[in-house]
């Protein structure tokens, strides 16, 4: 494949996609794979494989309570992806460094333990939760499963035409009964990066705690969790060329100290007695049972190996990207794009409909052209349905995208047109 | 690759897709059901108008892509007008042919203009949608039975 050559892609663009052994597999009728689904699961370097293998094959036992070789050796790797893992997001200490199952489980993890929390994290009638309508269902649902429980309220910015949040109500969202803001850092589907710290700063002034959802910044921004003015933060390991089953929430030591444990089990005691329990410390505090161990490992080969090319040249390669994709997608008849049309201010997921044909359709002929992308609702619901559709097509890139895989992307959509008669 | 597209998207389901037979909803009915695909978010509203034990008509209004309208638009095509009774037998062949993973060799004589989903049912991802407004043709009727012999 000869690649169009653009300032600000990563350089060594083909080396890096030989890294990653899935990409040079055929589909059906011999075709290449094109794989524009990275913002639902990234595929996975050889050195995560093999990093995974290495442990299942050489080093696997439980960890933190086998006393033996194997043991040590596993809790070792274990912990090894925790200081990977702080180094990545810049933790101030690798024990604010929580593995959970998913983003999913580390939001829950959060919106849980914060309704059944006493004292100055209590949450109550007259209390309210602002979440953005932009959120991933994972960072909605349990906020509403909160103050279902609590009797507090839960309140959304909305958005703007252009697919921004529109802060314009800021003040009277935020205010003295905020107790909670919760909100992503990238959208999955619209792509917007929102302005994280600016919104943190008028939160953390009245007083309320700042979730950050950083499930989509992970993969193509440098993160520092401070400097994000987040309290707490999430991100699942699969999209940022890891495994699944294995996801991250970073929290503020005093914050972390202050929540109650989420779930009770192996790990996560100091102590138990028949009339009652003390609990281990964070992190172990929050990670009762057998922990996903080689996912973990695998994780932390997984975020080195984003470190090593550097989140900074992985950025300008997405931004790049991005900037080509809307070019592209300009010139089909029919198209119109959810979201920021600026590359500057959005990530690598573009979501966008076409006059006349469904996104299930849309994604159906592209597979058959060896484009793989997403359709549907993209677990953005109240996001689609504030722009007066059901579902749409995404296209979203990583790393190893290159602009002639944009060009395939932009061809098989001119082929899918003229497949449903759109002329 | 343009031939498994082709068996997919047939003529049949290209042109029940743009015509959408029987859409909208009217009166009267005795059951409305609205069924969600939670994967995609396809919707369909349907009404069911039951006289006795026939079928007099089945609206509806969806939401989703060319096979689930299809599936819709020759549901309706092959069921309004017959007992329910008769129905129950090409609802049957349906949704064997769907979850066959297409094994199963459609018999044109029960399904009709239907066998053309047979391309469908290869493609996991779609399988639901070909189903959708079956499934709530068969809630519906449920229900509309229900009301009827209480």
């Amino acid at each position: 494949m000869t690649t169009t050559q653009l300032a600000g892609l990563l350089p060594e663009l083909e080396v890096i996609r030989a890294d990653f052994p899935i990409l040079g597999r055929t589909l059906a009728g011999g075709l290449p794979l094109v794989y524009l689904d990275s913002a639902n699961t990234s595929q996975k370097p050889q050195v995560v494989i093999d990093t995974m293998v290495d442990h299942l094959e050489r080093h696997n036992a439980n960890v933190a309570r086998a006393m033996h070789q194997l043991g040590a050796e596993s809790s070792e790797a274990f912990e090894a992806a925790r200081d990977k893992v702080a180094a990545f997001i810049k933790a101030p200490s690798r024990d604010e460094v929580i593995f959970t199952k998913n983003a999913s489980e580390a939001l829950n993890l959060v919106a849980n333990t914060l309704a059944w929390a006493r004292g100055d994290l209590s949450i109550g009638t007259g209390d309210e939760i602002v979440i953005t309508e932009m959120e991933h269902h994972s960072n909605i649902v349990p906020w509403q499963l909160l103050t279902e429980r609590t009797g507090a309220t839960l309140r959304w910015f909305g958005l703007t035409d252009d697919g921004r949040l529109d802060l314009s109500d800021i003040d009277s969202l935020i205010t003295e009964r905020t107790k909670v803001v919760s909100l992503t850092w990238v959208s999955n589907m619209l792509g917007t990066i929102n302005p994280v710290a600016e919104i943190a700063r008028r939160a953390h002034e009245v007083g309320a705690l700042v979730v950050v959802d950083a499930s989509q910044a992970a993969p193509q921004l440098p993160v520092d969790v401070v400097a994000s003015g987040a309290d707490l933060l999430a991100f699942t390991g699969h999209k940022v060329v890891g495994p699944t089953g294995i996801g991250v929430l970073w929290g503020r030591r005093e914050v972390l100290d202050q929540l109650p444990p989420f779930l009770g089990g192996g790990e996560m005691i100091e102590t138990v007695r028949m009339e009652g329990s003390t609990y281990a410390p964070i992190p172990h505090k929050f990670e009762a049972g057998t922990p996903p161990i080689v996912e973990a490992v695998g994780l932390g080969a997984a975020v080195d190996y984003l470190s090593m090319i550097g989140l900074d040249a992985i950025h300008r390669h997405e931004q790049t990207i991005t900037t080509y994709a809307l070019e592209g997608l300009a010139t089909v008849p029919g198209l119109r794009v959810l979201g920021p049309l600026d590359a500057a201010d959005r990530g690598g997921a573009i979501a966008f409909e076409i006059d006349g044909v469904h996104p299930h359709d849309v994604a159906q002929v592209l597979d058959s052209r060896g484009v793989a992308v997403r359709a549907g609702h993209h677990c953005a619901k109240p996001a689609h349905a504030r722009f007066g559709v059901q579902s749409s097509t995404r296209m979203s890139s990583y790393l190893y995208t290159t602009p002639a895989e944009i060009d395939a992307l932009v061809e098989a959509l001119e082929y899918t047109r003229s497949y449903f008669r759109l002329g | 690759m343009s031939h498994d597209l082709d068996s997919l998207y047939q003529d049949i389901i290209l042109d029940h897709a743009k015509r959408r037979l029987n859409s909208g909803l009217r009166e009267p009915f005795e059951a409305e059901v609205h069924h969600v695909n939670p994967t995609c978010g396809d919707e369909v509203t349907l009404r069911l108008h039951l006289d006795g034990d026939v079928v007099r008509d089945i609206s509806y209004d969806n939401q989703g892509c060319s096979i689930s309208s299809a599936s819709a638009s020759v549901m309706t095509e092959l069921l309004i007008g017959k007992t329910a009774a008769e129905n129950q037998p090409v609802f049957d062949a349906f949704l064997e042919m769907m979850r066959g993973k297409g094994q199963v060799e459609p018999d044109e004589d029960v399904l009709e203009d239907a066998i053309a989903f047979a391309g469908a049912a290869k493609l996991t991802a779609r399988i639901k949608c070909a189903l959708l407004s079956w499934m709530a043709y068969q809630d519906a009727l449920a229900r509309a039975q229900e009301d009827s012999h209480v």
